[in-house]
């Protein structure tokens, strides 16, 4: 009797519109956020940070910024590698450069920069869909690591070819390098999905949102509703790369400090991501956190239960990890293209009636 | 009916070929400001084509499209549907993944004014013009009797109600000229009694200018103000229902006569 919505009725399109419609819902979110906020910071160590919280939060930046771009405006993306690789370099870039900018400004500025290459990358999707433009993509991918190994500037010609993050706080507290704490790390992190959530959110909630998923679901009807088809998909690989980009920029200045880029973002995190977005929920802002957080446990899991526990040797439980994605992936584009949120939903809709169904 | 006879849209000897295919031949009509403008012939006449002229799909290699005085350029679609031109089609277009509510929403797109900044933040500017908008688009469905399915996803409607839908979309932007390209098609009687009603009452209600594409000759004879007939790519007919009743070019065209 717990989850109802009996008795809260909708009296104005503000109510109806909100994003959380039912009040457990708000308050779990609420719940989520001031544990997060509250409880979290002062718990975690490395290896929660390093192992769960660090990556649940930068793959969810990513993973929202590919759901944007994929599941909201339907064009299909396998450069998701190639653009964090954009937005870590340009932290890097920005930082070496410009020694007294704010951390806040660099990966802000790091996702504008990757939002104009993301939009460049993104002209392509004008002229083809599809298949084909999954390829085009897949060409920025490899152009792009290309690049940042080739060309020495990139990585102020560094003698191993990585870079390294310098120490940068905001505030009194150190938020780069190797003596930030995982405390301040994973709080600077909060504030960035925090924030571009709620922007996605309200993103996909209004005119701009249904743009873009008009463009999905039939170009040709979004153009006679008065959709310029230029601006919808240019507007959603911009907005999608500000997203990855800031994801990138993140994961090389706070969570890994240095980086091989062919080793750090070759086209696996294109998979990754893009699987958070499918296992997740194509179209769903829920959804890229379940799918990002999902990706990111079910290793962590694997690990504790198969190799702690029973003893598996390290190779066999990986392969094991292979297969269940592999598995799921198969299983959501089937049966389920609305991946974990839309299973979340259903229990929800049984837990509403529950316990009396009729 | 008492139309001014002002007109909102002129169409001057268009000529469209795809390859070897005429599929308009040297059509020219006009539309009178809040006239309710039937296109009939048999299939493949060019009727669909037709209106993929107007709405901009399509772009003639010969003649002019005028429209509210004025000779149009070669516009994008999207560009028409700012002028206040909108549509139906005759295989449903409908947004899939989408409610049917939010399906109407998008209807609203040119009335829509804010940027993106606005509507990232949504509280104030951008939320505020999303409600007024919702506030038409009630009224669009409190009108065509569609409240029940606000929040079930097209996809899930049967094929009445998402060609009611369609129309919806259309009507909620509040369009000068309002494009229908067979509206009725695979309709029951009854269905198509609502369908007429609607159209008769989005034309009286709010002066919308209706062109329209039609197979049921009783409804297009019942509702509509003048009537162009095509019969491969060609005009073969233009006037009041009675007069194109009496057409002996236009019997012989549906009896299929013109043949010996
Ligand atoms: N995009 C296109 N490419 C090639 N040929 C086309 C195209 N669109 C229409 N045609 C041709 O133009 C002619 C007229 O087609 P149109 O769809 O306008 O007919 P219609 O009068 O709407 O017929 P129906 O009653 O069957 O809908 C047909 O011969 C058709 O094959
Ligand atoms: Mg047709």
């Amino acid at each position: 009797m717990l989850y109802r919505e009996v008795g809260e009725f909708k009296t104005s399109y503000a109510q109806d519109s909100q994003t959380f419609p039912i009040k457990f819902d708000k308050y779990r979110y609420y719940f989520v956020v001031l544990v997060g906020l509250l409880f979290v910071p002062f718990v975690i160590n490395d290896y929660w940070a390093n192992a769960v919280f660090l990556p649940f939060l930068i793959y969810a930046i990513a993973s929202l910024g590919l759901n944007i771009l994929t599941g909201y405006c339907g064009q299909v993306s396998l450069g998701t590698g190639g653009f964090m690789a954009v937005g870590a370099y340009a932290s890097y870039k920005l930082m070496t450069a410009f020694p007294d900018l704010n951390i806040l400004i660099i990966v802000l500025l790091s996702g504008v920069i990757t939002a104009f290459v993301g939009t460049l990358f993104g002209l392509p999707s004008l002229r083809i869909k599809g298949f084909y433009l999954a390829v085009a993509t897949l060409a920025a991918q490899f152009f792009l690591i290309w690049l940042f190994n080739k060309v020495g500037w990139f990585y102020n010609y560094s003698a191993t070819g990585m870079i390294t993050s310098p120490d940068r706080s905001f505030g009194n507290f150190l938020i780069t390098g190797p003596n930030a704490t995982p405390a301040s790390k994973y709080l600077f992190c909060f504030f960035f999905v925090f924030l571009l959530a709620w922007i996605a959110r309200n993103l996909t909630r209004g005119k701009i949102g249904r743009s873009w998923m008009a463009i999905r679901d039939m170009d040709i009807a979004a153009e006679i509703i008065g959709v310029n088809p230029l601006i919808a998909k240019l507007s959603a690989f911009a907005i999608s790369s500000f997203y990855v980009g800031i994801a990138g920029a993140l994961f090389f200045s706070v969570y890994l400090g240095a980086v091989e880029v062919t080793e750090a973002f070759s086209i696996q995190k294109s998979f990754i991501v893009l699987f958070m977005v499918i296992i997740g929920g194509l179209g769903s802002i829920f959804g890229s956190f379940a799918g990002a957080a999902f990706m990111v446990l079910l290793p962590v899991a694997l690990k504790n239960l198969l190799v702690l526990q029973f003893g598996w040797p390290v190779d066999i439980a990986a392969h094991f990890e292979f297969i269940i994605i592999g598995g799921l992936i198969i299983f959501f584009l089937i049966v389920e293209p609305h991946g974990l949120a839309q299973l979340w939903n259903l229990l929800k809709q049984k837990l509403r009636i529950w316990p009396f169904p009729y | 009916m008492n139309k001014e006879n002002i007109k909102m849209m002129d169409i001057k000897n268009i000529v469209l070929r795809f390859g070897g295919v005429v599929a308009i031949q040297n059509i020219s009509f006009d539309i009178f400001k809040g006239e309710i403008r039937a296109i009939i012939g048999p299939n493949g006449a060019g009727k669909s084509s037709m209106l993929n002229v107007i709405n901009g799909f399509y772009h003639p290699q010969e003649g002019e499209v005028w429209f509210r005085g004025k000779k149009r350029g070669s516009m994008k679609p999207y560009q028409i549907a700012h002028q206040g031109i909108a549509r139906t089609f005759q295989n449903i277009a409908l947004f899939k993944g989408m409610t049917a509510l939010d399906n109407i929403m998008t209807g609203r797109f040119t009335h829509m004014k804010k940027g993106i900044f606005s509507q990232m933040i949504w509280e104030g500017g951008a939320s505020r013009e999303e409600y007024e908008n919702r506030e038409v688009v009630e009224k669009v469905i409190d009108f065509l009797e569609i409240q029940h399915i606000r929040k079930t996803p097209v996809g899930a409607l049967p094929y009445g109600l998402q060609k009611r839908v369609e129309l919806g979309r259309a009507l909620a932007a509040e369009p000068e000229l309002l494009l229908l390209d067979e509206p009725m098609a695979g309709m029951n009687v009854e269905e198509k009694e609502d369908m007429s009603r609607y159209i008769l009452d989005v034309n009286s209600e709010f002066e919308t200018t209706v062109a329209l594409i039609e197979h049921d000759m009783g409804v297009v004879m019942d509702i509509s103000d003048r009537v162009v007939v095509m019969d491969y790519g060609k005009k073969i007919g233009d006037g009041t229902p009675d007069e194109v009743r009496n057409n002996q070019a236009v019997i012989d065209a549906y009896l299929g006569v013109s043949e010996h």
